[in-house]
């Protein structure tokens, strides 16, 4: 069973975000997601000041196995990426929703989350995959 | 390995595990209007009988001719010994295995070629090959795309020194994804790419400069330079360059301050016969910083779980069969038996003789040019150091001439005139180490006899 904390918003493709307060939110993959892909290899983050869109492919995360992209669950504006992660990307296998988080985004508008699934919904969508 | 094709029977069988009823029923999911039916231009088979006749009759409308024509594709001896060990059972496929628990030998030759193919570029990476040297340039050309974030333009400056069919290629190939291919003149002084042609484009978003090397002309360009200048203007620098040049030239990883991108060339100079225009082999190679964007397969060294070392495809995630429309590359291509005749060649020649074939293709053109330009109404166009190709004006068209000498068994140089119309009645000419001084003169005394007397004129 995978780790699914309960203040944090998901998108069906198995992104996660946390608000920050001040339109701020931080966005990851799912613990569910990295244990899917496996041990992850290389991790390519979007720029900073790069505007993102629900659903609009803005990083990759590749494993051993196969590169996947991670898509945007909100729209808004890259303030801050994960650097990190160039040197560690096995910082999302072992802290998916710590020190494994991918970007941080300015939201275009703070309502955007209402249509994202809370932790139940998630739990619910992942046990029907 | 073998590679058996399916009976009948096996054919059957395997359509009853499906329970399809033919193999045509396979293909019922591909709406009918998308289908291509008939291929009315592809012949019937023929007999072994047949098929035998007819290449010896192709073959011997070829010939065997004196060959003065560079252009892209070079004669250089390969020794006998290259083709007698690729055509061994063990490499000779039509399709590269690349499964590791049975094909260590062949992984570890594509293995061995990328470490030369590194070794004479300079560079931390090399891909197991791709289709051909223009299809390369164009695939370097995406990488850079992919690889240079901070630009967005697409913008590529492409030296019209570059060979024309290159540039056409990479036209077809790069502008249906948006890149856009900016010509920079040649000085009509040296044939080379003056800093003079960059600079209206200095602090414009430039995603890479194309730097030939030897050009199309056969000339070297001012290399340090042109690096220099697109690494100061946010670009990447994408080398192409002959390989047996390499023997003489400075690595293009080293070129300039912190060396080229990415390089890469057409691979038929190293070991792949004329054969009328192919198959030949691309290769790449780059620095290990963009190596997740290079496109095609890499072999690489690792352990097995014995701890004995093994080959392996490596960094496959980004490939076609995984990837899918998203793949660094959808031409996947890898021309596996012309690297393993390269790797062979390479390691028969050694450096130092890969070094003579070059030291002698480029005297041997120096002779050439040297008895040419004594002939009344043929001048050199363009001054400076060239590798094994150059430049010669002519007093009269040159394709008369060309066709005249092909008359007598001497393919005479390529006619620049239809693809650089300022270039009027020039003729680019080679010469490689299969060149005797005897040859040389057999060419020089017919074209003289053939050429117009100026007064004439």
């Amino acid at each position: 069973m995978s780790d699914i904390p309960q203040d944090l918003k998901f998108a069906e493709s198995h992104e996660w975000v946390r608000e920050e307060g001040g339109g701020l939110v931080t966005v990851g993959i799912s613990d569910h997601a990295q244990e899917a892909l496996g041990d992850l290899v290389y991790v390519e983050v979007p720029d900073v000041g790069a505007a993102v869109t629900v659903g609009d492919a803005c990083a990759v995360v590749e494993s051993v196995k196969a590169a996947s992209d991670v898509y945007s669950p909100v729209d808004g504006e890259v303030v801050a990426v994960n650097e990190a992660l160039a040197d560690a990307p096995e910082l999302i296998n072992s802290e998916p929703y710590g020190e494994g988080w991918i970007m941080q985004v300015r939201l275009a508008d703070a309502n955007a989350l209402d249509d994202l699934l809370d932790a139940e919904g998630y739990a619910n969508a992942i046990a029907d995959e | 390995m073998p590679f058996i094709p399916h009976t009948e029977s096996d054919v059957e069988q395997m359509l009853g595990a499906i329970d399809a009823p033919s193999i045509e029923a396979l293909f019922d999911e591909i709406p009918a209007e998308l289908r291509c039916g008939r291929l009315d231009r592809v012949p019937e088979g023929m007999t072994e009988m047949e098929i035998t006749r007819l290449m010896h009759e192709r073959a011997d409308a070829d010939g065997r001719p004196l060959n003065f024509i560079g252009a892209g594709a070079y004669e250089h001896h390969v020794p006998a010994a290259v083709w007698e060990i690729v055509s061994r059972g063990e490499f000779y496929s039509a399709y590269t295995p690349y499964q590791a628990e049975a094909s260590q030998g062949t992984l570890q030759v594509i293995y061995e070629f990328q470490t030369m193919m590194c070794g004479l570029t300079g560079l931390d990476v090399s891909n197991a090959s791709l289709y051909d040297g223009a299809t390369a340039l164009a695939e370097a050309l995406l990488m850079a795309v992919r690889a240079n974030r901070k630009s967005k333009s697409r913008r590529i400056l492409m030296p019209r020194s570059v060979a024309p069919v290159y540039r056409q290629v990479v036209e077809t190939i790069c502008s249906t994804q948006g890149l856009q291919l900016v010509e920079l003149a040649y000085d009509p002084a040296t044939g080379t790419t003056p800093e003079a042609a960059l600079a209206e484009h200095a602090g414009g978003d430039i995603t890479a400069v194309v730097i030939p090397h030897p050009n199309f002309f056969g000339c070297f360009e001012a290399v340090d330079q042109l690096t220099d200048w697109a690494h100061a203007n946010g670009a990447l620098a994408v080398a192409l360059v002959n390989p047996v040049a390499l023997a003489l030239t400075r690595a293009p990883g080293e070129w300039g301050a912190q060396g080229v991108d990415i390089c890469c060339g057409e691979g038929q100079p190293l070991g792949s016969p004329l054969s009328s225009g192919g198959p030949y082999f691309g290769f790449m190679t780059c620095k290990q910083a963009l190596v997740r964007q290079l496109p095609g397969r890499i072999v690489g060294r690792t352990l097995d779980l014995d701890g004995k070392p093994g080959f392996a495809l490596t960094l496959q995630a980004r490939e076609q069969h995984i990837r899918r429309g998203k793949a660094t590359s959808n031409i996947c291509t890898n021309q596996g038996l012309l690297v393993t005749a390269a790797t062979i060649h390479m390691s028969i020649l050694g450096p130092a003789g890969l070094q003579q074939v070059a030291r002698a293709s480029m005297a041997n053109t120096r002779k050439l040019v040297d008895a040419l330009v004594e002939l009344p109404g043929v001048e050199p166009v363009f001054s400076g150091t060239r590798f094994h190709e150059a430049v010669l004006r002519f007093d009269q068209p040159v394709r008369p001439l060309i066709d005249a000498l092909g008359g007598r068994g001497i393919v005479g140089g390529y006619a620049l005139e239809p693809v650089y119309p300022e270039l009027k009645h020039c003729l680019l000419v080679c010469a490689t180490e299969t060149k005797t001084d005897a040859d040389i003169d057999t060419y020089v005394q017919t074209l003289a006899a053939l050429m117009r007397p100026a007064s004439a004129a």
